[in-house]
């Protein structure tokens, strides 16, 4: 078995997904805080943190990190919930903003902790980046997403919702 | 913290999260049912995040108790519960259940900010996280009010009825639970007194700004959250019934 470090893990966790959005992993949405790995018994240690504290794929995303670590022939593996600091969309890695992006997804803007600061802010089109856009619905179709209109290409899209 | 002060202060948290699981139900009811799809995804999802925050009250207090959230909410009985009757009144029509969640979104509002500093870390970490999402709720519910007491005769005469109803319940969000304030001596939660005279000084000019009128009576006897009106028994009938058809199944 090669030595299990924790780079490795970080390395295994960048193929957990989150199953709302299947094209970023649980590292580039910066929901893993925190990796540690006991030498002597070798046991890991990761803490996650919610997005939405409601999030339905939370439990999902629980049980494939620790899959994931497991596959790695670590038999002690425990993960923990942690709230603070509370998870904000700030944390999205700007690789992560891309894939979104691709996925249809309009990337949050950047509040610095602030949300409120961002609610004039123009949602530009994820498909054809016209700023010709409306809200329709700060609520989407998971907690995670508002809803927008494009003016130009005249459909819908989706915003992930800064937190 | 001492066992008295656990105590209390899961006697507190049991309130909180019943509030959020019960609203989060009424909330729920209007899936399929709101006047336009928007208002129906919105509401679904202003009910996924109360119900996630009683998960998190709800695991704050097992950390103190040991009682596990699902055998909480399940398998309690009635005489249990203590949420406060606003919550669990029938959804009414559009304007009462938006003026019922615009009330408990500005109780959450003045409340979560002395939480956020309680000398109980956990607590101050959930209210932490609870806060940012519920900026969005305020919003909802604050743009909806003005939409239907500045709107017609007709939405202003609802709006207005379901003020005149819903507001003696109101008054009793801010009854204390046993040993409340030991916990405001500690630190731990603000004092009710002082969470209700932030909550009316928000919540009354408001109203007056959108033509409604504030009823006058605004009680100072209130029923202990142990009392229930007869619609809670319904109401814990139909979220129970699974669960206990077959207590030992998995999902």
């Amino acid at each position: 078995m090669t030595t299990i470090t924790t780079d490795t893990i970080w390395e295994a966790l960048q193929t957990v997904k989150d199953p709302e959005i299947p094209v970023v992993s649980v590292i580039e949405m910066g929901i893993v805080r925190e990796v540690t790995v006991d030498d002597d018994l070798g046991a890991v240690h990761v803490k996650m943190t919610p997005t939405f504290s409601g999030c339905p794929a939370l439990d999902v995303m629980r049980r494939d990190i620790e899959t994931a670590v497991r596959e790695l022939g670590v038999t002690a593996v425990t993960v923990e919930t942690i709230l603070t600091p509370p998870w904000t969309s700030d944390w999205i890695t700007e690789e992560a903003r891309v894939k979104l992006k691709a996925f249809g997804l309009a990337p949050p803007p950047c509040h610095g902790g602030n949300i409120e600061i961002t609610f004039f802010d123009v949602v530009p089109c994820p498909r054809c980046d016209s700023k010709n856009t409306s809200i329709r619905n700060t609520f989407g179709s998971t907690l995670c997403r508002a809803i927008y209109y494009c003016n130009e290409c005249q459909d819908a899209f989706e915003q992930f919702k800064p937190l | 913290m001492d066992n008295i002060t656990t105590q209390h202060l899961a006697n507190k948290l049991l309130a909180m999260a019943d509030d959020e699981l019960i609203l989060a139900h009424r909330d729920s009811e209007w899936t399929g049912h709101a006047p336009i799809l928007e208002e129906d995804i919105a509401f679904a999802n202003i009910a996924q995040d109360e119900l996630g925050h009683a998960n998190i009250w709800y695991e704050l207090r097992q950390a103190l108790t040991a009682e596990e959230p699902n055998q909480v909410v399940y398998f309690r009985d009635l005489a249990g519960y203590r949420n406060a009757q606003i919550v669990e009144l029938p959804k009414g029509d559009w304007a009462f259940s938006m003026l019922r969640q615009y009330f408990f979104d500005m109780l959450e509002q003045v409340r979560l900010p002395t939480l956020m500093n309680s000398s109980y870390k956990p607590l101050a970490d959930a209210a932490t996280k609870i806060r940012a999402e519920e900026i969005y709720h305020l919003r909802h519910t604050y743009t909806w009010l003005k939409r239907l007491g500045l709107g017609t005769e007709e939405s202003n005469r609802r709006l207005q009825n379901a003020l005149n109803e819903l507001w003696p319940y109101a008054a009793q969000m801010f009854v204390p639970v046993a040993g409340e304030y030991s916990l405001v001596a500690a630190d731990i939660v603000p004092a009710p007194t002082a969470v209700e005279a932030a909550w009316r000084e928000q919540v009354e000019p408001f109203l007056t700004s959108i033509d409604l009128t504030i009823p006058a009576n605004w009680p100072t006897q209130r029923p202990a959250r142990s009392e229930h009106t007869k619609h809670l028994a319904t109401l814990l009938a139909d979220l129970q019934e699974v669960a206990r058809f077959d207590p030992q199944a998995n999902w």
